[in-house]
């Protein structure tokens, strides 16, 4: 299907499923019981998943075909997200024009990055890269925004305030950012018994971006520039002498993951109209590494399952509190209640980075393909166990 | 006039004279063996030829065109492969992917931005690869991962990718290195086969007296970074300056 092999198309297909019925697999908990802190289904939080989802596919794109580790990536972010709120400034709400300004600027700021830092490799590359991100991140919070010529507004972050022109505003349309009328924050909230869904306009449409972004992934790890790129990684020497020049390949996928990159980040002003500098620090271009080694780099479902890993940690895991641990360890001894809550404290709330940082380490050192290999590994476990009765059926049929 | 012609050409590594002098031609359609001591040059020679060193003084010229100066892939697509000493392949990939590489930098150039359409649907070069596959007595190991090959294996791959480009001048930087005998004596017959076929001139660097005198058409025999002598295989082997520097060391 659409020029797909079966086992991609599976693949597609299964994302498509887990995309639209999000709002209720991630919501499996009932809305008043005490597990309900663990539903992920509300729209901030799938907004989420689906946009650093995006993210982490197009970093796959540069990362896992041609090796090339950019420690830079989250300075496209934010560059899409200036673009997206600037566009709301100055011509209005519609989300439209400045997911696609999101797109462009952060393609040129790629070329120009990618054409310098493409000069040296390995190590060199990534500091480069980080170098570059860091410098965006400094013109951005300060040096841009200054009385006379204001980029970012600096420290309060880019907004849209109300003497902005918004020439194509008009009197009906929503003053949040909408697609042709239909708010972002518009949202079908539907009762089943216990259960509360949230359909939400704002996380449909990303998750539509989202799938399409997931399908010229797989056309691209699939095409002769796919090939190239992994070629790229595999011995760039043989590359050299087989007649094929790597940089403007590396720098294609440079700029391809640099685009996506400033989708996504098109995409987080499209669903909240706010664009701060903190988007661009390092540490959200570490997330982005995070995100595809967690979900396993090459990967076509890697890099998505990476970064909804790491999402629903930062959103969930930081919200418990000590009291939700005495709740939940009521039923022991007080001393041994007490216990407990002291052992786990320092795992959750603003403790959720040291699980995630014993997770990731547990993953890099144990299953190196990522989320993805572990997911392999139970499936072949499964079927070893499902094979044996039939291998016994052979052994006994020689004897008859 | 040969299809290589080096002239004068010097290289120098800090304190080291590592070329100096050195003039080779290569004729069309020869199988031309550079021969030596260890450290006397070759190796630095041939990088010399294929852009990954460029030498002080000199010129190179493949077909009337100067190589000086340009990138690897561009004297690449002028016609000159390289095989290395150690093999080179892509050893990620499949098998059947290596031999698609070169088939596509023979098809669309050094780069092409085909990002779009599908690998299996490009009928030529799949078919292309598979033919120079079958030619190269791989083709049932076609799904393999390359890097799994035996050494034997990965220098007949090698070969084949070269080969797949139709390059017109193909040089071999001691290419039974560290091989087994059988190994050895397979590449030696793949290597009399390519001669023998084709239209197409090889020059290859060895160690081992046995592939050179069961190849070459045309010896040159290097000793500290210049050309000792050059003749037909029959005058090398008696000839008694070639014996001390260099057969005698090793008989
Ligand atoms: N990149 C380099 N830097 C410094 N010295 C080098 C380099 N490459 C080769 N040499 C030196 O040049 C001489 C010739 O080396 P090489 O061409 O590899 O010899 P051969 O291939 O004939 O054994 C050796 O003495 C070697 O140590
Ligand atoms: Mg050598």
């Amino acid at each position: 299907m659409f020029g797909l092999d079966k086992r991609d198309t599976g693949v597609l297909i299964i994302v498509t499923l887990l995309a639209l019925f999000a709002p209720i697999i991630l919501n499996p908990f009932p809305t008043d019981s005490a597990m309900a802190q663990f539903n992920a289904g509300y729209p901030d939080l799938m907004q989420k998943f689906v946009i650093f989802g995006i993210f982490a596919i197009g970093f796959n794109i540069l990362f896992g075909l041609t090796g090339y580790l950019s420690f830079g990536h989250a300075a496209f972010l934010g560059i899409g997200s200036y673009s997206c709120v600037w566009m709301f400034k100055l011509l209005g709400y519609n989300v439209i024009p400045g997911i696609v300004l999101s797109i462009l600027i952060s393609g040129l700021f790629a070329l120009l990055i990618g054409f310098v830092s493409l000069r040296r490799s390995g190590i060199y590359f990534s500091i480069l890269t980080l170098a570059f991100a860091q410098m965006c991140f400094a013109l951005a919070y300060s040096v841009l925004s200054n009385p006379r010529f204001n980029l970012t507004n600096g420290e309060t972050g880019l907004q849209v305030y109300a003497n902005d022109p918004q020439w194509f505003h008009r009197d009906g349309l929503p003053d949040l950012p909408h697609l042709f009328g239909l708010s972002m924050r518009a949202t079908q909230k539907i009762q089943v018994g216990a259960w509360e869904f949230q359909l939400n306009a704002g996380y449909y449409m990303c998750a539509i971006v989202m799938l399409i972004c997931f399908y010229l992934a797989i056309r691209i790890f699939r095409s002769p520039f796919g090939m190239m790129l992994r070629a790229v990684k595999s011995n760039q020497q043989r590359m050299n002498y087989t007649g094929l020049n790597s940089r403007p390949y590396t720098l294609a996928a440079f700029v391809i993951s640099g685009m996506y990159a400033g989708l996504a980040g098109g995409l987080l002003s499209a669903v909240d109209p706010l664009a701060g500098a903190e988007r661009m620090q390092w540490t959200a271009s570490g997330e982005v590494v995070l995100m595809t080694i967690l979900g396993g780099a090459g990967t076509l479902i890697g890099p998505v399952l990476g970064a909804g890993f790491i999402k629903y940690f930062e959103n969930i895991f930081s919200k418990i509190n000590d009291n939700v641990l005495h709740s939940w360890f009521a039923f022991l001894p007080d001393g041994l209640e007490d216990f407990m809550v002291f052992i786990i404290h320092p795992f959750i709330g603003k403790g959720w980075h040291l699980t995630l940082g014993i997770l990731f380490m547990l993953v890099v050192i144990y299953l190196p393909g990522g989320l993805v290999e572990g997911g392999q590994r139970v499936l072949g476990w499964f079927r070893k166990r499902s094979a044996k009765p039939d291998a016994k059926a052979g052994k006994t049929e020689p004897a008859e | 006039m040969g299809i290589l012609e080096v002239k004068n050409v010097g290289k120098r590594f800090g304190g080291l004279q590592a070329l100096s002098d050195v003039n080779l031609s290569v004729k069309e359609n020869t199988v031309h063996a550079i021969i030596g001591p260890n450290g006397a040059g070759k190796s630095t020679l041939l990088n010399c030829l294929v852009g990954k060193l460029i030498p002080d003084t000199g010129s190179v010229m493949f077909d009337g065109q100067s190589v000086l100066g340009r990138a690897p892939y561009e004297i690449n697509q002028m016609g000159i492969s390289r095989v290395f000493q150690t093999p080179e392949i892509f050893g990620d990939l499949t098998v059947m992917e290596n031999m698609m590489i070169p088939c596509f930098a023979k098809r669309d150039g050094a780069f092409m931005l085909n990002a779009m359409p599908m690998v299996t649907n490009q009928k030529e070069v799949l078919e292309r690869a598979e033919h120079m596959l079958e030619e190269m007595n791989m083709a049932e190991k076609r799904h393999m991962q390359s890097a799994s090959l035996s050494r034997g294996d990965k220098r007949r791959l090698e070969i084949g990718m070269c080969l797949s480009q139709e390059p017109r001048l193909l040089l071999l930087d001691e290419p039974t290195a560290g091989m087994a005998r059988a190994d050895t004596n397979n590449t030696i017959d793949l290597l009399k086969e390519i001669a023998a076929e084709r239209d197409i001139t090889i020059a290859i660097i060895e160690h081992d007296m046995h592939v050179v005198f069961s190849l070459a058409n045309r010896i040159t025999v290097l000793a500290q970074g210049t050309p000792l002598v050059e003749d037909d295989p029959e005058n090398i082997r008696g000839n008694p300056k070639v014996r001390e520097a260099y057969l005698g060391e090793t008989a």
